[in-house]
């Protein structure tokens, strides 16, 4: 959805937008995948109706899956009495069975997945390529050394979440650091970030065989990303960070849908480009960090994430908000298959994003090489 | 004839060095003379691991001169691109879902693992408007698939977290006499193979026009490339787990001192890529005294700076 003052812009060649329109009042004007919504007095307002419509869809399925994971589990309840106990009028049991213990589950799986699906979105803009995403750009792996680091020292499950945080924003800026040549460069960001992410891997290799088995295992299960027993104080501090960073992000997604179309453009089109891509980058890069933080780094949903979301807006880029959506679905319908696809044993739910993730991958890197893209 | 005289120095230096500290005459005594503690520490434990660095380095340089040469890419890495991940993930599911514990039944789950991705790597290195970078972002998007469905596997079932996470940050320390013998036929398999190619290979750099019309058919060179790739990748990765950045950093330095011939880079690079992997384990020995880090570690913190000095050195327009 792009504002525009001028109700002439890219509608030009359209003739219906030529003539004069005598009534008053609003009238819309269709111009191939996008549409002009003019009011009188030479004010206007563009969208993508498809656009539009794709991200109500992903948002109304992370709502049902929402209602849905609300109500299974070992005590179902139907959609009605879900809704029902959210609004205070359950029995204590009732209220305590979804206020207490699944509401704050999903809250975070709801969140965590819309910050690493808007991370994912807006590298994937700014390196210009549907692979960067923090998984690959060593983000993870630094979020993960950082946790790894607590562990072996035997630190809390609260200072662990710190050691996340931590790792990821470190990493973060040492890759902005390391290639600042007047500026962020997508394709050196790229390069660094698997020099990076590949020195980590073995860190935290390491790391694991200087841990306890038994703290081997829960640090692996944490690296996975899992929701088990996820609480409000987990939710909080990523709420907080999100609270701050979407609308930044949000702010600046037109500037970064006319990046796309090439450097010289935007700047010529008055975009400060090195401003506009250190502030995504440092979003980027703090959101991931925070949901790894929260869940842990859960795998390829800021991979995947912002790619359905472009393929069902059928727009040129990742767009921020419907992104976030898809990732919020995408991570609650993970969530939700991960508790019921074994009847004895609960998988954390990074097993099957990144199951999901790598079957995708195998087929983008079949597609892209067709288109050349990749 | 110097890059000889280097690997035999580091040949030394790994027998030499250990958690245990054995004099040069405890350890020349303990290598020709029998039954005493340090022929049970030379014999069991020192040789074969200086044995498994010699063969594994040598493979793991050759493979990454190999696939230099085949995907024309300065950044191609059998570790970078996913080739040795996929081994480690075809090993993962030998071990955690068929029961296979033996080096015997890794070997083959390795190599068809090795397989796979090469020819994947091959087939998107090989497409129009592939350049270094995006080649490299592939791979790395493959490492961190494999990655993760190597800890899945090992989130599953804690046995094979206990075998397993030693495996997969690429030691040489669980080297047995038995492992040696039965890598070798393999790299040596694989290294042939290589050395026969690297004439053709190097005609086919000048294009596949040129080398047709020199006699040579490009389609059968680049099958035989994966095999090779395959055979010594599978086989080292078998035998010590993934290790990143041999492959990348030898080649690169090798070809600052032969230029780029292939008939000259791949020899070297087989002579002094188990330089650095056994330079990287005795590294590792002395450090971490009395424990140790493991080699695979050692050489992911060495290469990873020599990858972004690769970067920072290259132009950004040839990337």
């Amino acid at each position: 959805m792009i504002p525009t003052r001028s109700a002439r812009d890219g509608s030009a060649n359209d003739p219906r937008t030529m003539q004069d329109d005598p009534a008053p009042g609003p009238r819309l004007v269709r111009s191939g995948p996008a549409a002009v919504l003019r009011f009188p007095g030479d004010r206007s307002v563009a969208f993508r109706p498809r656009a539009l419509i794709a991200g109500a869809c992903w948002a109304l399925l992370a709502l049902v899956a929402a209602v849905l994971t609300l109500g299974g589990g070992d005590d179902p309840m139907s959609p009605s009495d879900v809704v029902r106990i959210l609004t205070g009028g359950g029995t204590p049991a009732e209220d305590f069975i979804v206020n207490e213990l699944r509401l704050p589950r999903l809250v975070t799986a709801l969140l965590v997945g819309a910050a690493l699906a808007l991370a994912g979105a807006l590298l994937q803009s700014l390196v210009r390529n549907p692979l960067g995403s923090p998984d690959l750009l060593g983000l993870t792996q630094g979020a993960s050394a950082g946790a790894l680091v607590v562990v072996v020292a035997g630190g809390g499950s609260l200072a662990l979440a710190a050691g996340a945080a931590a790792g990821g924003i470190a990493t973060g800026a040492v890759l902005l650091a390391l290639t600042w040549r007047n500026g962020v460069h997508g394709h050196r960001l790229v390069l660094a970030g698997i020099g990076a992410a590949a020195i980590l891997t073995g860190v935290n290799g390491y790391l694991m065989t200087r841990a306890q088995l038994m703290e081997a295992a829960r640090a692996l299960l944490w690296i996975t990303g899992s929701l088990d027993g996820r609480g409000w104080k987990d939710a909080l501090p990523l709420l907080v960070a999100m609270a701050v960073l979407v609308p930044v992000a949000l702010g600046c997604a037109r500037a970064l849908a006319v990046t796309e179309m090439g450097d010289d453009v935007a700047l010529g089109l008055g975009v400060r480009l090195n401003a506009l891509r250190l502030t995504l980058s440092a979003a980027a890069v703090l959101l991931a960090s925070f949901a790894a933080a929260a869940a842990g780094p859960v795998a390829f949903v800021a991979l995947t994430a912002p790619q359905l979301a472009r393929r069902t807006t059928r727009a040129p880029g990742p767009g921020p908000l419907a992104s976030m959506f898809a990732g919020a679905a995408l991570l609650v319908c993970a969530d939700w298959a991960a508790q019921r696809l074994f009847d004895d044993r609960q998988l954390p739910v990074g097993v099957l994003t990144g199951l999901l993730g790598g079957g995708y991958l195998v087929w983008l890197l079949a597609a892209g090489r067709r288109a050349g893209r990749i | 004839m110097c890059a000889v005289l280097v690997l035999l120095a580091v040949l030394v230096l790994s027998i030499g060095f250990g958690a245990r500290q054995l004099s040069p005459i405890e350890v020349w005594q303990g290598l020709v003379a029998g039954d005493s503690a340090a022929s049970t520490v030379v014999h069991g434990m020192r040789l074969p691991r200086t044995l498994l660095g010699l063969l594994a380095g040598a493979a793991l340089g050759t493979a990454g001169g190999l696939m230099q040469a085949l995907t024309r890419n300065p950044l191609a890495d059998p570790g970078l691109l996913g080739v040795n991940a996929g081994a480690s993930a075809a090993v993962a599911t030998a071990a955690g879902f068929l029961g296979v514990a033996t080096f015997d039944g890794y070997v083959w789950f390795a190599l068809a693992g090795a397989a796979a991705v090469a020819v994947l790597i091959h087939t998107v290195g090989g497409g129009r408007g592939a350049t270094p970078a995006r080649l490299a972002l592939a791979g790395a998007a493959l490492n961190a698939t494999l990655y993760s469905y190597v800890s899945a596997v090992m989130l599953l079932d804690s046995g094979s977290l206990e075998r397993m996470r030693l495996w997969t940050v690429g030691s040489l320390a669980s080297a047995q006499p038995e492992t040696v013998a039965k890598v070798l036929p393999f790299i040596g398999a694989g290294l042939l193979l290589a050395l026969a190619l690297a004439r053709p290979l190097g005609t086919l750099s000048l294009g596949d026009d040129t080398a047709r019309a020199l006699g040579i058919r490009p389609a059968r060179i680049r099958t035989a490339s994966i095999v090779a790739v395959t055979l010594l990748c599978g086989a080292a990765t078998a035998a010590c787990g993934p290790i990143v950045f041999v492959g990348l950093m030898v080649p690169h330095l090798v070809r600052a001192l032969t230029g780029p011939d292939l008939r000259w880079l791949l020899p070297y690079c087989a002579v002094l890529a188990p330089v650095l992997l056994l330079g990287a384990d005795v590294l590792g020995r002395v450090l971490a005294r009395p424990g140790e880090l493991q080699a695979g570690i050692v050489t992911a913190v060495l290469g990873g700076p020599f990858f972004l000095y690769l970067i920072r050195r290259t132009r950004t327009a040839q990337l």
